[in-house]
């Protein structure tokens, strides 16, 4: 009855699933809002809004699906619905093909027709002509072919003919609400815990408790002891903006996974390479800059260290001071990295790139030899060969 | 039955709606909203509202799941079997029965409310996945397995100190409780003091307003403290003309310590008036 308007809901991602669809018509069926606006509103957002984050999204869609959705302005909808654009249905064009399309024109009337198409399309699509959507030889959309297109929502340029790409927003801050399949690089993450008693007593310590007893002569002496507790603690470098935004989703992911895994738990961004600075907040970086030796001196050399980072860059903003391509950096940054090894000792650097292309990129080499060689690619078993090295000082 | 608030509980129409659903459809509803704007007291209202018992189960940081169905106390047990007590054969003995326990064994409905399960470690929700879904759970020691007689009505609140698991929140109802606007504060002032003027209260909830818009405050001021302050102010005798200096920063807010409960919050107030 209402599906359009939970699919609306689902496709500007507010995560309802069936199973609150399902609860909300069975409210429906049990009368519960009273054949009323103003109650089925009330009714359908307590039952499918789950987080206070989400109720200005759900207010403004709830207003334009019970307006009609031709009222919604454009600009409030620039996350184009993940759901048009999965790639599920691709369509290879042969060369002849392409031949065939023309380009549709220049960059300002792509723009302003994708404009006028988005307040026309309602649905997803695919394929075709004249529609965003994937697959299609539209110039709108992800996965298809023309060589004057906008690519929308797409993870890697199929024919890398693309102008201008929506999807990418520079400097963006790690989103760590991002939920989704992160259970999986907890599960690895959570290897790492190291497991310590401190604290109150309150568990049995079988085996003191049975040579107590047994020099009692059998009469019960029960020894107690505290109960295991996760002391881990983590610090995360994080590499940001340039050639990281194609792998923001899974840092993010990761970045995620591991705040909800460590009680001790702290970050930092930089950028290409470690130099003097590093910052907390994205949007402030040159603000509020923190320097590298404060975080020296800040954190113990116990902390486990992760850095994320594609290290592909110049050799030359590795091993030269003055290398780096933002700012005057007196030291070069292979003596900050340096630096940072030898006083965590318990240091891993994950990759996003594909493990067989490091190769290709002699800065990736720089950098692994510059940690022991405990470098490992941002993947599951990645992870966990990371986490696995950890265990020892490198 | 629906839950239309209590002569000393204002009610918005959107909670109690969703009240109303979750107990008709009965679903948890989580409650969540800033500190002081009546989480807590929500359970204890439907409770007077509806009639019926109530139990609390407060989480605290060391609090687990199973410590809500039950708790087996083999240390005791072993104790007791050295000292050739009776009890020692019947294992039910040392079994310690939870707050859900509890709830699903009443032979009428009663109210559960999980207080604050945001402060517990982060598998607690999980861990109540399945009891909270079918509302049975199975006692592993004694063999038997809990099942709800009656499905209690159950409450759960948070502060944000944590994010609930998706799983979770899916299997619960959500309201966010916001602060109330003016009309609705001065309804639920009048429900509580009938007898204070009310050019005093329209003065109190001037300044009181004025507190909560400061940008530089912590730990904005809430409806509780705006009604632990009304009671000070009459019982000080503190009279409208005397807020009106307050009001042109003439003198400063009398009991500001019931209002503003850390040194930096009264610092940045001091400062400016």
């Amino acid at each position: 009855m209402f599906i359009d308007f939970f699919l609306l809901l689902k496709n500007n991602k507010i995560p309802v699933t069936l199973q609150e669809y399902l609860t909300l018509l069975e409210a429906l069926d049990k009368n519960l809002a009273e054949y009323n606006v103003e109650s089925f509103y009330f009714l359908s957002r307590t039952i499918l809004v789950k987080n206070e984050k989400y109720l200005d999204l759900f207010d403004q869609l709830f207003a334009a699906y019970f307006k009609g959705i031709e009222t919604i302005n454009t600009s409030e909808f620039i996350e184009i619905p993940e759901d048009w654009l999965r790639k599920n249905s691709e369509k290879f064009l042969s060369p002849e093909e392409m031949e065939k399309i023309k380009a549709f024109g220049n960059l300002d009337e792509i723009i302003e027709r994708l404009k006028e198409l988005m307040k026309e399309q309602k649905e997803r699509h695919e394929g075709g002509g004249k529609w965003i959507g994937t697959g299609g030889t539209s110039p709108f959309g992800a996965y298809g072919y023309n060589p004057a297109g906008v690519r929308i929502g797409q993870e890697s340029s199929r024919h890398r003919r693309a102008i201008k790409v929506w999807d990418k927003r520079e400097f963006k801050n790690l989103r760590d609400d991002v939920e989704l399949e992160t259970r999986n690089m907890k599960m690895a993450l959570r290897k790492l815990r190291v497991l310590s008693r401190e604290g109150k007593k309150e568990e049995l310590d079988l085996e003191k408790t049975i040579t107590k007893t047994s020099k009692n002569g059998g009469v019960l002496d029960l020894e107690m002891v505290p109960a295991e507790k996760n002391t881990v603690k983590v610090l995360l470098f994080l590499d940001i903006g340039g050639s990281m935004d194609d792998h923001v989703e899974l840092c993010s992911q990761l970045f995620s996974a591991a705040k909800f895994e460590f009680k001790h738990l702290d970050f930092f961004y930089f950028h290409n390479c470690l130099y003097e600075n590093v910052w907390k907040n994205n949007i402030r970086r040159w603000e509020e800059k923190i320097s590298t030796y404060d975080v020296l001196n800040t954190y113990n050399s116990d902390y486990k260290v992760f850095f994320i980072g594609d290290a592909s860059m110049s050799p030359f903003e590795i091993v030269y001071a003055n290398g780096s391509v933002e700012h005057y950096n007196t030291e070069p940054g292979s003596a900050w990295l340096k630096r940072i090894v030898e006083y965590f000792p318990y240091s891993v650097w994950l990759n996003p790139i594909a493990q067989n292309e490091w190769k290709e990129t002699p800065s990736i080499e720089l950098v692994s030899k510059l940690f022991n060689n405990r470098m490992y690619p941002l993947t599951l078993s990645g992870i966990e060969e990371a986490v696995a090295a950890l265990k020892k000082k490198g | 039955m629906l839950f239309q608030g209590t002569e000393n509980y204002i009610v918005s129409k959107d909670l109690s709606i969703a009240v109303n659903a979750a107990i008709s459809l009965q679903k948890p509803l989580l409650i969540k909203g800033e500190p002081g704007t009546g989480k807590t007291l929500l359970a204890f209202e439907i409770a007077k509202a509806l009639n019926k018992k109530i139990i609390t189960w407060h989480v605290k940081s060391t609090t687990t799941a199973q410590q809500g169905l039950y708790e087996y106390d083999a240390v005791s047990r072993l104790r007791d079997s050295q000292l050739g007590s009776d009890k020692v054969n019947d294992i039910a003995n040392y079994i310690k029965k939870g707050k859900l326990w509890e709830a699903f064994e009443s032979n009428e409905q009663v109210i559960l409310l999980i207080d604050e399960i945001d402060k517990a470690d982060i598998e607690f929700p999980n861990d109540l996945l399945l009891e909270l879904d079918k509302m049975e759970f199975y006692c592993y020691e004694t063999g038997e397995t809990i099942k709800a007689h009656i499905r209690p009505i159950i409450i759960i609140t948070s502060n944000n100190e944590k994010e609930l698991p998706d799983a979770f929140l899916r299997r619960c109802f959500f309201h966010y409780i916001v602060f109330p606007n003016r009309e609705t504060l001065k309804e639920i002032v009048n429900v509580h003091y009938q007898s204070i003027e009310d050019k005093l209260v329209e003065k109190a909830m001037d300044i009181f307003y004025a507190l909560r818009d400061k940008r530089n405050i912590k730990k904005k001021p809430s409806t509780s403290e705006l009604i632990d302050w009304l009671k000070l102010l009459s019982v000080g005798k503190i009279t409208g003309a005397e807020l009106d200096k307050v009001l042109s920063g003439k003198s400063e807010i009398p009991f500001l310590g019931s209002l503003l409960k850390n040194e930096h919050d009264k610092k940045a107030v001091l400062g400016s008036y």
